[in-house]
């Protein structure tokens, strides 16, 4: 029986970080694009964790630093779901596709 | 008795420290308070009192400066980091000055100067970081509002467009950023800037952070290869929300970079060198050549900015005071002829809503004097000699030089030729081309004549003053 160490959770860190890259990169939702984009900062956020908890355990900076992290990603989302209504609704598209105006 | 006094000075301290963001904060509030108050409708009158506020909080800047840290070592000052904030400070109210023509008809201006007001404390907070936690906290509150102003053109679809693109873009930078973070978090067991250079040594682990911060900056200070955002952007965004996002942003992005990348990094400078080489050497040549093909005067602006970017980096790539000090003196160059463009720009989008290089045709023979103003601005941010660009670049290369890379800085000196081409072909559409129907003579308001005299101003004099130069240099 191996003990899960911070061998895993860095490799389950790491996965989940390049999901999100990939799904950034490939879909054309906007909304999905936000949703990678939360995957990548839940990546950091286990990686902090992780570091804290195995290898620095005297101080708290990583898990205060997950707070602030999670915090400021409440508040991107949200501006950035008003920003794509707001697109939406002159737009009727959240098709990065269809946001073409400006190209080149 | 004793603790007491403690307290009082720790207390001072805190309020003499801390007094740029304070002052900052202080005016903010004053803004939400009329806001929630509804006690002032009229546009003009919100303009004209934020414009005063804002000087006050820019003369303000000068006095009763120190040095000193705050906050167990998460937020430190000192002389450069004020002269740093006033440069911000400074830039923020001609802006604010250039923008009259379009807020005096926009429904939500105070909301505009609030936003405009928390980026910039967001940039203080940035600048003066002396952990990485600040610093995070500081790029995001510059970065969140921001794309909320580039949507202030509420009916127009570009600018909508423009702000989905700038914040998914500056998003996705952040989590990068922050992966890198949290691997030197991992590796050394502190995010603090005065014990990290120690600990950061050859380590892999350590390398890929490095890479991984570097993608992060590069993507706000919008170098090649992670420029793609910042046309769209500009392009999209109201002409002073521009103009905004090309000067200060980029310079308090230029500021941080400077005291993170070769202090926190001495250990690993070959490596950030050759990654800052290839950066400099794309940057640079790629912003000229798709400089020359655009025909939108603001994305003309973006991609000069690009390749004006790639030269500060050249600066910043010896790794020196000399580098660091030109860099500053090179920013303060680049808000006076840029800031002197844009507000040419802003005046004739606000009345005429024409934004293509072809529609200045003639542009001379209405508007003598606004003509000057914008070949003084390009020609000081092509470098030619008698204006101060020459003198801001002329320093940045001299500092590049001391590596002794001259692959480099020959590409670099080549390219400032290339760029004269485009510079003058605006000039040339101003004053040469033959047009049937130039643009009527444009009505400029007291507030803009101010600004572009100062513009004026400071291109022509910072050049010839080496008292400034010094005064950067006596910083270090």
């Amino acid at each position: 029986m191996n003990e899960i160490g911070l061998t895993h959770i860095l490799f389950l860190s790491a996965i989940l970080f390049f999901i999100g890259v990939y799904g950034f990169l490939t879909r054309r939702n906007m909304v999905t694009m936000l949703m990678s984009i939360e995957l990548i900062l839940n990546s950091v956020n286990i990686n902090f964790v992780a570091f804290n908890k195995f290898l620095h355990a005297g101080k708290l900076d990583g898990t205060f630093f997950t707070i602030f992290i999670i915090t400021i990603a409440a508040a991107e989302a949200a501006v950035a779901i008003a920003i794509i209504i707001h697109l939406y609704r002159s737009n009727k598209s959240i098709d990065v596709n269809d946001a073409d105006l400006m190209k080149f | 008795m004793r603790e007491e006094q403690l307290v009082i000075k720790m207390n001072t301290d805190f309020f003499i420290l801390l007094k740029p963001e304070l002052s900052l904060t202080f005016i903010i509030f004053i803004l939400l308070i009329i806001k929630v108050s509804d006690g002032m409708n009229k546009n003009s009158s919100i303009i004209h009192l934020a414009n005063f506020l804002l000087l006050i909080n820019f003369l303000l800047g000068f006095i009763g400066n120190a040095t000193g840290t705050l906050f167990s070592d998460m937020y430190h000052t000192n002389g450069l980091i004020a002269l740093e904030k006033n440069i911000l400070n400074f830039g923020t109210l001609i802006i604010s000055l250039q923008a009259y023509e379009w807020l005096k008809n926009h429904k939500h201006v105070i909301e505009f100067y609030i936003l405009l007001l928390t980026t910039l404390l967001g940039m203080f907070f940035m600048v003066s970081s002396g952990n990485f936690l600040m610093f995070f906290l500081g790029l995001e509150l510059a970065s969140i509002p921001l794309a909320a102003i580039v949507n202030f053109d509420l009916e127009k679809i570009k600018s909508s467009e423009a702000a989905v693109k700038m914040i998914l873009s500056s998003a996705f930078a952040s989590c990068i950023m922050l992966f890198g973070i949290s691997l030197i978090y991992g590796t050394s067991g502190t995010l603090n800037f005065a014990e990290l250079p120690t600990l950061i040594t050859n380590n892999p682990l350590q390398i890929l952070a490095l890479i991984f911060v570097f993608t992060g900056f590069a993507f706000k200070l919008s170098a090649v290869p992670f420029h793609l955002w910042t046309a769209d952007v500009y392009e999209g965004a109201p002409v002073p929300v521009t103009a905004y996002l090309s000067v200060i942003s980029k310079a308090a992005m230029v500021f941080v970079f400077i005291s993170v990348l070769n202090p926190l990094f001495q250990n690993v400078q070959n490596v950030w060198y050759n990654m800052l080489f290839l950066t400099i050497v794309l940057t640079i040549t790629i912003g000229n050549l798709f400089a020359i093909r655009q025909n939108n005067i603001k994305r003309f602006l973006a991609f000069s900015s690009i390749s004006q970017v790639g030269f500060i980096l050249l600066g910043i790539s010896s790794g020196t005071t000399m580098g660091v000090s030109a860099s500053v003196y090179f920013l303060i160059v680049y808000i006076f002829s840029n800031l002197g463009a844009f507000g040419v720009i802003a005046l004739v989008a606000a009345q005429t809503e024409k934004e293509n290089i072809s529609d200045f045709k003639g542009f001379y023979k209405n508007n003598k004097t606004l003509s000057w103003i914008i070949t003084i601005a390009l020609f000081s941010l092509a470098g030619i000699p008698p204006t101060a660009g020459f003198f801001g670049k002329m320093f940045l290369v001299t500092a590049g030089a001391s590596k002794g890379n001259y692959v480099l800085i020959i590409i670099a000196v080549l390219n400032m030729v290339v760029s004269l081409y485009y510079y003058l072909r605006v000039v040339k559409a101003i004053f040469v081309d033959e047009n049937e129907s130039p643009i009527e003579k444009i009505e400029s308001n007291l507030y803009s004549k101010i600004a572009l005299y100062i513009c004026m101003a400071g291109i022509i004099f910072t050049g010839f003053a080496s008292v400034l130069y010094d005064y950067i240099n006596s910083l270090m």
